[in-house]
């Protein structure tokens, strides 16, 4: 089922309130050669399969292709997002199984897949789908959540810390 | 692609120098714009401070900033490319303490593997990668894995 996103800053996602199935996303992000640029500025990850056209195409690349990292990137918003400012994102993993060139949005999805109550960590699959349909960018995510205290009564409770 | 080469072999051995980065506010606001990390904790100084963190953290994947300092460390170590080509083929990470402004953060890494495989950009190599990042008071923040594609 999709839930209505929770704003971070206001609501607290508790781990209580999660499910199998539950659905995290869908996160729309641009990828524009712009973006390439201002993105490779900001992580000083310089490779100009980003950049250079011709260089990629030299490189046997279709184009320029949009950084992995980046696609990270937006995969551990789709998480932190998800997790809100009471949980945490314990974990990532990414796999990037074709390339992506700039130009057309990717929209990040996720699902949760198993609950950890030992922990309070929620598992979920996490992937990105392009305009074309592909979900070459995989991956997962481990999610903190807080519990939800035994004598709250009302929804202004907030967990310690 | 052969794995088993004296090239392969040095690298595996090779044992680049631990590198090292002061974080800075602005550093961490850049990334976390232009990657649309948008959480205040990560994007807004001051609504941070209101935060349970009290301060700006890096978003989850600002180490990547370092990665300069790896290359370069690698480099130094004797470190070559085994093949002329590379994509990045994935990373994992995994999270123990959050990433604050003011923080030093010393990375130490380590080439664990060479893997033969099939990819749609031909035979290649992959090479895996182990990082691990501390902070000035001797805590693991961020252990990384990572994994480069190396085609002809």
């Amino acid at each position: 089922m999709n839930r209505d996103p929770l704003s971070p800053s206001e609501a607290v996602r508790w781990y209580e309130d999660v499910a199998v199935g539950d659905r995290l996303g869908p996160l729309t992000r641009e990828t524009s050669r712009l973006q390439l640029a201002v993105y490779t500025a900001a992580s000083r990850d310089i490779s100009l399969i980003h950049l250079d056209p011709e260089l990629a195409r030299a490189s046997g690349l279709p184009d320029v292709i949009v950084q992995g990292s980046l696609k990270a990137a937006f995969l551990a918003s789709l998480a932190t997002a998800f997790a809100g400012e009471y949980g945490t994102v314990r974990r990532l993993t990414v796999q990037y199984r074709g390339v992506d060139v700039p130009g057309t949005p990717v929209v990040a999805h996720g699902v949760v897949e198993r609950l950890d109550p030992e922990r309070g960590f929620v598992e979920c699959r996490v992937w990105l789908e392009s305009a074309a349909g592909d979900e070459a960018t995989r991956g997962s995510a481990s999610i903190e959540l807080p519990r939800r205290p035994l004598t709250q009564a009302g929804d202004g409770a907030r967990p310690n810390g | 692609m052969r794995r088993d080469t004296d090239h392969v072999r040095a690298n595996l051995n090779c044992e680049p120098k631990p590198f090292t980065a002061r974080i800075e506010t602005g550093d961490l606001l850049r990334y976390a714009q232009a990657v649309g990390a948008s959480e205040p904790w990560f994007s807004n100084e001051q609504a941070a401070r209101a935060s349970r963190y009290g301060t700006l953290i890096a978003a989850p994947t600002y180490l990547i900033t370092m990665r300069v300092l790896l290359t370069q460390s690698l480099a130094d170590a004797g470190y070559t490319r085994p093949l002329p080509n590379s994509v990045d083929g994935g990373s994992e990470w995994e999270y123990l303490e959050p990433i604050r402004p003011g923080d030093t953060i010393t990375g130490t890494a380590r080439i664990v593997d060479y893997i033969e495989r099939e990819t749609s950009l031909g035979p290649a190599l992959f090479q895996v990668i182990d990082i691990t990042f501390r902070n000035q008071f001797d805590q693991i923040v961020v252990r990384e894995r990572d994994t480069w594609i190396f085609y002809p």
